[in-house]
């Protein structure tokens, strides 16, 4: 009994560093799999994001490679400013003059989901309100004070907050709630994926490396026992 | 031939004789049990940092401007090279496991007592250059929260009277953490730290084989020669280094018995530590931490600086002492205490089985406490936070106090000549 409480005693550190901070963000549920949705999202994203945010650390070949584009689709589809297929993804907007335009530089979003969460970053997208005190007008429920204009403003519309802090929709955008919805699941999935290009990879080889271990664990026990016989 | 070689050799370097005394003849106790293979982990992981530290430092560049994008680059564009890392970042964190659990083995059986104090010196160095390996090694991938941790850690060295300031200028090399402080600390975390490790772990070993291994028992398993009839000694061969002067009994030979049991524990480490590493190499938050993920910024303080986990219980103490200076007094006597626990503890029974009751009360308190200390050390600082934290410190260095007082007339059970199984 003693060895068993002194057995949990020493496993509880492990345990108690199990639970991490919480926010109330809305769950993206998206799908590194599905192969389709990214591509929508980096197709979003080139278009309505890269002007300003860029995602120095990842690079065009890498990503069509991942997302199963070609090469030469994706020169003519994906990159228009000319860069060469294997140059990281990225923006000519000066660093020092859009830290005038907008209070501070735009920051890099290749690791912006693992810097916030994907769910941040689906909340964050879908969270936007009017608020006229602020420069371009807008707010951000989650990122209060937010520098950004709502760039998506066409797509989803206009919301406004009650006193409740809630929103609701004031005039609509070219898109419905739903689709306006699946886009963020695919943008949020898109920088899931820039964030750790190999999560899938790691995953799939975690798989057989402990199968591996599993059945070395029944040889190695098997050899013990044996080796152990001559013990009294 | 073969056989003519290995002789000419052995003439010139005992290779297999000291082979024979360190593996194959070292006599062992029998009945080690589940605590006794940490040390064994711990080398693993060592050689595990030591192996992927070099292959990560092929692809790092070590400079303020170019650390960030390097570990990108490894995680991204160097094959395997995530693979690496996360072997590497996990194996930080496993290795305080294993290590604390190592050393709470060491105390739970006695084993810092004597003839085994100065055994128990040199792991606590281990524990102490283990420590600053880490805390080193933790500012390199230059992350947010590297940057801000080391800035919290050096300033403690601020406290000290008249040297403080230029103390941690010495340590900084600049006014501020900058690019002069991290190539310094990798110069220091991939050559100067592992060599002292390494030396250190070597004496360990050296140190352990002089005076023999501990038992959960806590009995002496080398018996003055002649005392033991033959029927009784071990049947096994060990070295005649051992069986010169003792009788040995209740041992077995440490190759083949224990390396194959240990292997066994090692391939339950590794499914351990293979599922965090292949399935959440961020350990949730505790093992790489999401403000790392966000380049060091001097102009931009993370919500919530915390260190690693492992320093948790030690940051603690260091956070609730109001006066800076007598923080980090709190913070470094904690760790002091436990290099002198050899005579704090006035005992000569050395297992916890057959120690006072009020003994294991001790040891227990002792265990929750740091425990406590370490998941308030990830915390922040509020007052019932810090109320906690101030009751933990004392049970943390009322360990050392009250077993200097029971361990000095202590009641204890009779211990067995003989090992129990």
């Amino acid at each position: 009994m003693k060895k068993i409480i002194l057995a949990v005693l020493a496993v509880l550190p492990m345990l108690a560093i199990a639970a991490g901070p919480s926010m109330d963000l809305d769950k993206a549920n998206n799908d590194l799999r599905d192969k389709a949705s990214l591509k929508r999202g980096f197709e979003a994203y080139i278009n309505n994001c890269l002007a300003c945010h860029e995602l120095k650390y990842q690079r065009y070949n890498r990503t069509f490679a991942d997302l199963g584009i070609s090469d030469a689709d994706g020169l003519a589809n994906y990159m228009y400013t000319g860069e060469k297929v294997g140059d990281h993804i990225t923006n000519t907007m000066p660093a020092k003059e859009a830290a005038k335009w907008f209070g501070s530089t735009p920051p890099d979003l290749t690791l912006e989901a693992r810097f916030r969460s994907p769910d941040y970053i689906y909340t964050y997208l879908r969270s936007f309100y009017v608020d006229e005190s602020r420069p371009f007008g807008v707010n951000n429920k989650v990122f209060p004070d937010v520098g950004m204009p709502h760039v998506l403003q066409n797509l989803q519309g206009v919301r406004t907050i009650d006193e409740h802090g809630n929103l609701s929709e004031a005039t609509g955008g070219s898109m419905t709630a739903e689709e306006y919805d699946e886009f963020a699941r695919d943008l949020t999935n898109f920088l899931e994926y820039t964030g750790e290009p190999n999560k899938l990879e790691r995953e799939s080889m975690g798989y057989w490396v402990i199968g591996f271990l599993f059945i070395l664990l029944f040889f190695s026990y098997l050899l013990k026992k044996e080796y152990w016989r001559d013990v009294h | 031939m073969f056989s003519n070689l290995m002789a000419w050799i052995e003439q010139r370097l005992p290779l297999m004789d000291a082979m024979n005394k360190h593996a194959a003849q070292y006599p062992a106790p029998k009945n080690f049990n589940f605590w006794y293979v940490f040390g064994i982990l711990a080398s693993v992981v060592l050689v595990n940092q030591l192996l992927t530290g070099v292959w990560l430092t092929m692809n790092y560049e070590p400079s303020g401007d170019g650390a960030f994008a390097s570990v990108e680059y490894i995680m991204r564009d160097v094959d395997y090279g995530w693979l690496l890392r996360y072997m590497h970042s996990t194996g930080a964190s496993a290795f305080f496991v294993v290590v604390y659990m190592h050393m709470f083995r060491g105390m739970m059986y006695g084993s810092y007592q004597k003839p085994r104090e100065l055994l128990w010196l040199f792991g606590m160095l281990i524990f102490l250059v283990l420590m600053a390996e880490a805390f080193m090694g933790y500012l390199l991938p230059w992350g947010n929260m590297s940057y801000w941790g080391a800035q919290v850690i050096i300033s403690i060295f601020g406290a000290i009277p008249v040297i403080g300031d230029d103390l941690t200028l010495w340590i900084r090399g600049d006014y501020v953490i900058s690019g002069a402080t991290l190539n310094r600390f990798f110069a220091l975390h991939v050559i100067a730290l592992p060599l002292v490790l390494v030396v250190l772990v070597f004496l360990h070993i050296l140190a352990l084989h002089e005076v023999g291994s501990n038992n959960p028992d806590g009995t002496n398993i080398k018996k003055p020669k002649g005392s033991v009839p033959p029927e009784e000694q071990s049947k096994f061969t060990f070295h005649e280094q051992y069986t010169k002067k003792y009788d040995i009994v209740d041992a077995i030979p440490f190759h083949p018995y224990y390396t194959v049991k240990d292997l066994v524990a090692v391939v339950i480490f590794l499914i351990i530590f293979c599922g965090v590493m292949f399935f959440a190499p961020e350990g949730g938050g505790y093992f790489i931490e999401a403000p790392n993920f966000e380049p060091a910024n001097g102009l931009k303080t993370p919500e919530h600086i915390a260190p690693v986990w492992y320093f948790g219980p030690f940051y603690t103490i260091l956070r609730i002492i109001p006066d800076k200076l007598l923080g980090a007094v709190g913070m470094f006597g904690a760790i002091i205490a436990l290099f002198m626990l050899p005579w704090f503890d006035r005992g000569t029974v050395k297992s916890l089985r057959y120690r006072c009751t009020a003994h294991t009360v001790n040891l227990i308190q002792f265990a929750i406490c740091f425990i406590i200390l370490g998941v308030l050390g990830t915390l922040p600082a509020n007052p019932l936070n810090n109320m906690i934290g101030t009751i933990a410190s004392f049970g943390y260095f009322g360990f050392f106090v009250a077993i200097w007082i029971y361990s000095k007339n202590e009641k204890t059970k009779p211990v067995p000549e003989r090992v129990t199984g």
